[in-house]
């Protein structure tokens, strides 16, 4: 108990500290001026907002930070879902939302009406990459094309040494085993972007379509990440996919994704990162809504990567300072890096500076 | 009907006690005429009927309870009803055949057989492996098992019951899944000419993980109930049996098993009833595929119960109230097979008491 409790506060220092050598120009005392923060403390601001459960870890790791940083302030979110938490901000009971998809058309002109001579702006903030995980006696490495993961999960490869899978893991020894492919049985963001990238990627061996919920025949459902963790963790010749933080505390193997560049690449934060490099944005005066290039051919990108956004309003809104400062703290440099740590990869600093000049107009 | 309640009241939930089954056995014998002793004892005694005396307080109260369980169920039924329609409104698909879910798409196609042939699959099965277990088990603590060791072994039993439903599933999840798996592989080597065994894999997450999983669930209940029953089977029916020569095992088929019978079909409903209803256990344990098969050891397999645990959260309104309509589905069928229950056990203890 007591190691417990000292253990959370040095982690909360911790952050702190990381948070402030990020911007370590200011050189100011901490916390105790009040204005040691990357972003402009509001005095007694409170926000609730809600949404995507994808980027709920990250939340809880922002608020710690910020609310160290900021004393007397309070954010509160909620990880209900995305849909929920778009439906709160149309309903107004939601200061900002937590997305793991841009608003979509029919959404776009209730969320405007919440935003009186603005509107509301897609932020991409947390990068979740998606790790292809499996558990195969005596293979390290493996890698995988879109088209041959599609195929697994399809269920028309259904051995690990299956000719498509030997091709791409020259020297290898794969056993001669069933694969057991295991998908969420809840629906979930991960699902969608996953199916989402098979479906973009792999168009021919993919039928599914995409959606947060499985879609595809057979397989092995399992209860949220960490349910599939456990389940790859503990079942030989499985297969699954899972958010990059949930791999790596479950210690699972990960296999490399082949790019539009014809490299396999290992996930990592960085090279998850380098896949919203050249990534389109949509949105206009400020939206940023991406296009994302699943077969980018950006050297080193991974490519199974989801985005989330927070969805808030440019102008109108009662708090519009407050989030402004909450926001402004998220997609600073110092925001992003605090994220490695939980399995996120942090924005590229191109796509970075562009949330920060949102963010800063934001009135 | 009206002449019997003291009696059922026996043969579901029971007198504790070491004596309650000789005094039932003494007690069935002239029960007839023990309906009449009451007012012979105390009726000169009794005092006036007092205008808002406790006797029409307490009377109003149990009427207000008894009518509330009706309402309770009416409101149930008509807010299932009411959430569900405009969802089945919007399916695409036949809600009784199909076999997908997927009601949170924008054209919505869900159908309940897959959930439903799961449920009823899972929870047969479930009842089959527990309930010869738990017969013995009764029989041996009532019958065979010295007063010292029954007692406390009796109270081990009824542990299993207060064992959270989520702790069985991590187990059945986390250990248990590897012992069947294993199990698994060896029945499809040996059996799987037969379809239930058959198949490639993979293993393990199967229709017979959720359905043992159950059955240790479903185990306490069955047990204590029937070893209720079978303790009060009348002394002197045992004793008679005896004294004609009988073995044990000759005397219990003789006498207690046809007495207890209507009170083990009780108990067998009342598992079975835990068994369709179990929620998280059977989330974790099973493949959760939407699909209908008979193979038991293959991943796969889905209640609808756990279908609702999966996928509540996520849901849109659509989906929530397919959701409820799906639970609409299992009221129905815990329904029928209470009121299956309730007519056997009807038949039964008439033709018991016009033969006693």
């Amino acid at each position: 108990m007591k190691l417990q409790r000292s253990g959370y506060l040095a982690g909360i220092a911790l952050t702190a500290t990381i948070a402030l050598t990020g911007c370590g120009s200011d050189n100011e005392a901490p916390a105790a001026s009040g204005s040691a923060a990357p972003g402009d403390c509001v005095a007694g601001s409170s926000l609730t907002a809600q949404g995507s459960t994808a980027q709920k870890n990250a939340m809880d790791e922002w608020i710690k930070a910020y609310q160290g940083q900021c004393a007397g302030s309070a954010v509160d979110y909620q990880g209900n879902g995305s849909g929920a938490g778009i439906e709160a901000f149309i309903a107004g009971t939601a200061d900002f939302a937590g997305s793991d998809s841009a608003l979509k058309e029919e959404e776009v002109a209730q969320a405007d009406a919440k935003c009186p001579g603005g509107k509301a702006l897609n932020l991409p903030m947390v990068i979740g990459p998606v790790a292809v995980v499996y558990n195969v006696q005596g293979v390290d490495g493996l890698q995988l094309s879109a088209s041959t993961i599609a195929k697994i999960f399809a269920g028309t490869v259904k051995k690990w040494n299956d000719p498509a899978i030997a091709a791409e893991n020259a020297g290898a020894t794969l056993p001669d085993a069933t694969i057991e492919t295991v998908h969420r049985s809840d629906e979930s963001g991960t699902t969608d972007n996953f199916t989402k990238y098979l479906s973009k990627s792999a168009e021919a061996d993919w039928s599914f379509g995409n959606a947060k919920a499985w879609k595809a025949p057979g397989g092995t459902g399992a209860a949220k990440s960490d349910g599939v963790a456990t389940k790859v963790k503990s079942t030989p010749n499985t297969i699954s996919y899972v958010e990059l933080s949930f791999a790596e505390n479950s210690d699972l193997q990960k296999a490399k994704i082949k790019n539009g560049a014809g490299e396999f690449v290992e996930l990592t934060g960085e090279s998850a990162g380098k896949t919203f490099e050249n990534a389109t944005v949509k949105g206009t005066d400020g939206d940023l809504a991406l296009e994302l290039d699943y077969n980018t051919s950006t050297a080193g990108a991974y490519p199974i990567v989801l985005v989330t956004y927070e969805i808030a309003c440019s102008k109108g809104s009662a708090k519009a300072k407050e989030i402004q400062s909450f926001l402004k703290y998220t997609s600073s440099t110092a925001g992003q890096t605090a994220l490695a740590e939980l399995g996120y990869a942090p924005l590229p600093e191109t796509l970075r500076t562009k949330v920060e000049a949102s963010v800063a107009a934001i009135s | 009907m009206g002449d019997y309640p003291s009696r059922s009241d026996n043969a579901t939930a029971g007198d504790l006690g070491v004596t309650s089954r000789h005094a039932q056995g003494a007690g069935a014998g002239v029960y007839p005429s023990s309906n009449d002793e009451p007012p012979v004892g105390g009726g000169g005694a009794l005092p006036k009927k007092a205008r808002f005396s406790v006797e029409t307080a307490f009377r109003a109260l149990s009427t207000a309870a008894g009518a509330m369980v009706l309402v309770i169920i009416v409101a149930i039924a008509a807010f299932l009803v009411s959430k569900a329609v405009p969802a089945l409104q919007k399916n695409n698909g036949n809600f009784l055949t199909e076999t997908t879910w997927f009601p949170n798409d924008a054209e919505p196609v869900f159908g309940i057989a897959a959930l439903a042939f799961g449920t009823v699959l899972s929870s047969l099965l479930a009842l089959l492996i527990s309930v010869p277990i738990a017969l013995a088990i009764a029989l041996f603590l009532s019958h065979y098992a010295p007063k010292r060791l029954a007692t406390p072994l009796g109270f081990v039993i009824d542990l299993l019951a207060a064992v959270p439903s989520v702790v069985f599933g991590l187990w059945g999840r986390d250990y248990f899944q590897q012992p069947v798996r294993d199990f698994s592989i060896w029945l499809n080597e040996y059996f799987g000419w037969l379809p239930i065994f058959g198949g490639e894999g993979p293993f393990g997450q199967s229709i017979m993980l959720g359905a043992l999983v159950l059955a240790i669930m479903v185990l306490p209940i069955v047990t204590s109930l029937s070893r209720e029953v079978f303790q009060q089977t009348p002394g002197m029916n045992e004793e008679a049996a005896l004294a004609l020569g009988a073995t044990r095992w000759e005397m219990i088929r003789t006498a207690v098993l046809p007495y207890g019978k209507p009170g083990v079909i009780a108990a067998v409903m009342l598992g079975l009833g835990r068994a369709l209803g179990e929620t998280i256990a059977l989330a974790l344990t099973l493949g959760i595929t939407f699909d209908i098969s008979f193979n038991l050891i293959q991943n796969g397999g889905n209640s609808i119960a756990a279908n609702i645990a999966n996928s509540f959260a996520e849901a849109n309104a659509t989906g929530r109230g397919a959701l409820i309509a799906s639970g609409l589905v299992l009221f129905a069928i815990t329904l029928v097979v209470n009121m299956t229950a309730r007519a056997i056990i009807y038949r039964r203890r008439e033709f018991r008491d016009s033969a006693a």
